[in-house]
């Protein structure tokens, strides 16, 4: 099993959530779709780790983890208070930094 | 074996991710985007990589998935169903991106093929140890590996400065 079948996998699930950022309209969709765009990136890291026999795209996967752990947990408060003060969680209604 | 293992978790896992774009009810999108994550999980398990594997069942698919479920049901379980699609044209649009980033990448990864191994690992079991993963987290990254606990903690700071009711 070469390395090239995961890299192609990874690159599918990517693009899936790519596609998924742009078209969903809930904030918290949104989130969900960076997630698999983070999973789909640990991926292709874990399949170098194995290929280029060395521990380092573990640690790196590891690290992702962690940003991924504390990017959820901010957006999510982000989205709390987005509902609370505007009783929306559309991003369309939440364009006000925009112009 | 190991090719089986790999159509199988990976048809799982793009099934899943495309479920998760689908669904209309952010609800179905997170509990379809967990068995995404264990499928991803099975294949970290395929590439020698099972403490990989066991922190993104606990981390990924426990806590983060179970804190994103928390906030959907606090909020609100059915507005996915109440938001109305203004701009249909993005959709169109995010599949024919979509669609011209594979036909550009499909054929530089699937001619990529580095050289093998230019690294050699001393400890029994390749990079499958997590005893070897341990050792070289706490020596060569030590660094980045404290900088995460800063990380954490200035997430939980934030968070909670974020989400208090102003008084």
């Amino acid at each position: 099993m070469g390395l090239s079948p995961y890299l192609i996998l990874s690159m599918l699930l990517f693009v899936t959530g790519a596609a998924g950022f742009i078209i969903k309209r809930n904030v918290i969709a949104v989130f969900l779709c960076v997630e698999l765009m983070l999973n789909a990136v640990n991926l292709s890291f874990i399949a170098f780790a194995r290929h280029l026999n060395q521990v380092d795209g573990q640690i790196f996967v590891f690290l992702v983890m962690v940003v991924a752990a504390a990017e959820a947990a901010v957006g999510l408060a982000i989205a709390i208070v987005l509902y609370r003060n505007r009783k929306t969680l559309s991003v369309d209604d939440a364009d006000m930094m925009k112009w | 074996m190991e090719t089986a293992f790999f159509y199988i978790f990976g048809a799982i896992a793009l099934l899943s991710a495309i479920n998760v774009v689908a669904q209309k009810k952010v609800f179905y999108s997170a509990i379809s985007l967990i068995i995404c994550l264990c499928a991803v999980a099975a294949l970290y398990m395929t590439l020698d990589s099972p403490f990989i594997a066991a922190i993104q069942i606990i981390i990924y698919a426990g806590a983060i998935m179970v804190l994103f479920i928390f906030v959907i049901m606090l909020l609100d379980p059915f507005s996915a169903a109440l938001l109305r699609d203004k701009k249909k044209s993005l959709k169109y649009f995010a599949i024919l991106l979509g669609l011209l980033v594979l036909a550009a990448l499909y054929p530089i990864l699937n001619s990529y093929n580095p050289a093998q191994a230019p690294r050699n690992i001393d400890a029994a079991g390749g990079t499958a140890s997590v005893r070897h993963l341990g050792k070289v987290l706490f020596t060569e990254y030590l660094l980045p590996f404290e900088l995460t606990s800063v990380l954490i903690l200035v997430a939980i700071i934030g968070v909670v400065v974020l989400a208090k009711r102003k008084p």
